[in-house]
């Protein structure tokens, strides 16, 4: 009998909609690592500069103090701050703490794991990383 | 190496990755934006041994952390025994490569700059 | 209050013709469940239609399917709570498709079934002297809720990380294997913790949240595998209690 795979694929990783908060904290979380990694690679390579003297790391500075840099730079801040304020809650949860205990179900079956509590703490991440991208900018874009 | 005691390591870089950008990111707003990235400050700042030890082991940390997560979203991606073992030892590479270059950076800086 | 909507529904059968949907207008009252529209389309539209039921009622977990997207199970789904005048039912996915609707559960089951889902213990508690384990109200609460499971796989359809892992086990057996953990009577808990702790393991999981979302039964799968995963992180011990063989002579 043939059958057919039916696997989501990378298109279930990259839509968060359809099932709440704790998929959209998953996906951004996902999402803000990859960036990150990305921009601590970038990071080390641009601050190996200082090991070529003044002239190269004016050089450097010339490419990245630039708009688009700057920008580049706040959605870092952004990523960094939810990553690490997400990451410090799914480290607690991951290790059982924070999602409830078990119980007899009963209808409507609110799952304790996804509470008002897990999902307040993705809203405190994101918050935070925006209070902290609005900082970025005003130190970047003030002077 | 049990997966148990990889992801132990990835969440303890993690936390310790929070304290130790906290602490670098503190220390370039203590002073004005401009002024930080002088290049005789930024020297100055990688000849002060406390804060060169902070960034060497920033770039230890997030380089574990970082690298392993890549490591954990390609294998569930797609799986296979030459896949996972490639993806494995690339991602160990990476790390130290990255590790050593950021090594010689700050050894570098810390000793006055360009050779 | 009767009204008409249109069913659109995923046809195909692998290796005959290539997949399409086809549209059946379906009436609907307020009760009309979503297996009702299907079965009413099967009946006056087209009998070839292929779709799995049997309890009616959220208690096999037969009928489980994509309805707009989300996996629900048709019985449970009335045409109403989804507010809109088109459903489109689409096959469980991270499931291989059979034809139309059904779907091939047998790597979910097999998932399952490596998860060791039954009781370990050398004690043998089908003996003359002895009637059952003791197990205390407070004892029973710690995995019961993991025990309504009806292997639905609507929790395996949400999981993003089934969606590309072939080797996950899925939220569903590793809330399982939670449940045999969990309970005293079983004494195989370091076994358990081993053939979790793996690359594609319990480590796996994400906590998405999805699979407790789609839940019908209140089961949690999540918490189950985050109170897995403490155990294995340090953050909860395990005590090691042998279990206590009810005997005929303590009634007495």
């Amino acid at each position: 009998m043939v059958q057919k795979e039916n696997r989501e694929g990378v298109k279930g990783w990259l839509n968060p909609t359809r099932y709440g908060w704790a998929r959209v904290s998953y996906w951004l979380q996902r999402l803000t690592g990859l960036g990150l990694l990305a921009y601590f690679i970038a990071h080390v390579i641009e601050t190996s500069s200082l090991a070529q003297g003044k002239f190269a790391w004016e050089k450097m500075l010339e490419l990245t103090q630039t708009t688009e840099g700057h920008i580049i730079l706040i959605v870092v801040i952004g990523m960094c701050v939810f990553h690490a304020a997400n990451g410090v809650r799914l480290y607690v949860a991951h290790g059982g703490k924070g999602v409830g205990a078990p119980g007899r179900p009963d209808y409507p079956y609110r799952p304790t794991s996804i509470s008002l509590k897990m999902r307040a703490c993705i809203w405190v991440s994101i918050t935070l990383a925006a209070l902290a991208m609005m900082y970025g900018a005003s130190i970047l874009f003030g002077e | 190496m049990r997966e148990s005691a990889i992801m132990n390591i990835h969440y303890i870089t993690g936390l310790a990755a929070i304290v130790l950008v906290g602490i670098h990111v503190m220390f370039r707003l203590i002073v004005p934006y401009g002024a930080s990235l002088e290049y005789e400050n930024v020297i100055a700042n990688y000849q002060n041994l406390p804060y060169a030890i902070v960034l060497e082991l920033i770039l230890v940390t997030v380089a574990i952390h970082g690298f392993n997560g890549l490591r954990i979203v390609l294998i569930e991606w797609r799986q296979g025994d030459s896949w996972e073992k490639g993806v494995k030892w690339a991602c160990v590479a990476a790390a130290i490569a990255i590790i050593a270059y950021g090594s010689r950076t700050i050894l570098l800086a810390s000793m006055g700059g360009a050779i | 209050m009767t009204k008409n909507i249109k069913l659109r529904m995923y046809r195909h059968i692998p290796g005959k013709d290539s997949p399409h949907y086809d549209t059946f207008e379906v009436p609907a009252e307020r009760w009309t469940t979503v297996l009702d529209a299907l079965l009413y389309a099967k009946a006056y539209n087209d009998h070839s239609i292929a779709v799995r039921y049997s309890c009616r009622m959220a208690s096999c977990g037969s009928c489980g399917m994509m309805i707009n997207g989300i996996p629900r199970l048709a019985c449970y789904t009335k045409i109403y709570e989804l507010d809109t005048d088109t459903i489109t039912c689409q096959p469980l996915s991270n499931f291989p498709i059979i034809r139309d609707l059904a779907t091939d559960f047998s790597t979910f089951f097999q998932h399952h079934k490596d998860m060791k889902p039954y009781i370990v213990n050398d004690l043998d508690d089908i003996d003359e002297k002895a009637r059952e384990f003791l197990q205390s109200p407070k004892e029973l609460e710690e995995f019961l809720q993991f025990s309504y499971c009806i292997k639905c796989g609507l929790c395996y359809a949400s999981c993003p990380v089934v969606a590309t892992d072939k080797k996950f086990p899925g939220p569903q057996a590793l809330a399982q294997m939670y449940r045999y953990f969990a309970d005293n009577r079983d004494q195989a808990a370091d076994e358990r913790l081993k053939i979790v702790d793996d690359r594609h393991g319990v480590w796996r999981c994400h906590f998405a949240g999805s699979c407790s979302k789609v839940c019908p039964k209140g089961v949690d799968p999540a918490l189950g595998i985050q109170l897995l995963r403490g155990y294995m992180m340090g953050f909860a011990k395990k005590e090691k209690k042998e279990p206590i063989l009810f005997a005929k002579e303590t009634v007495a």
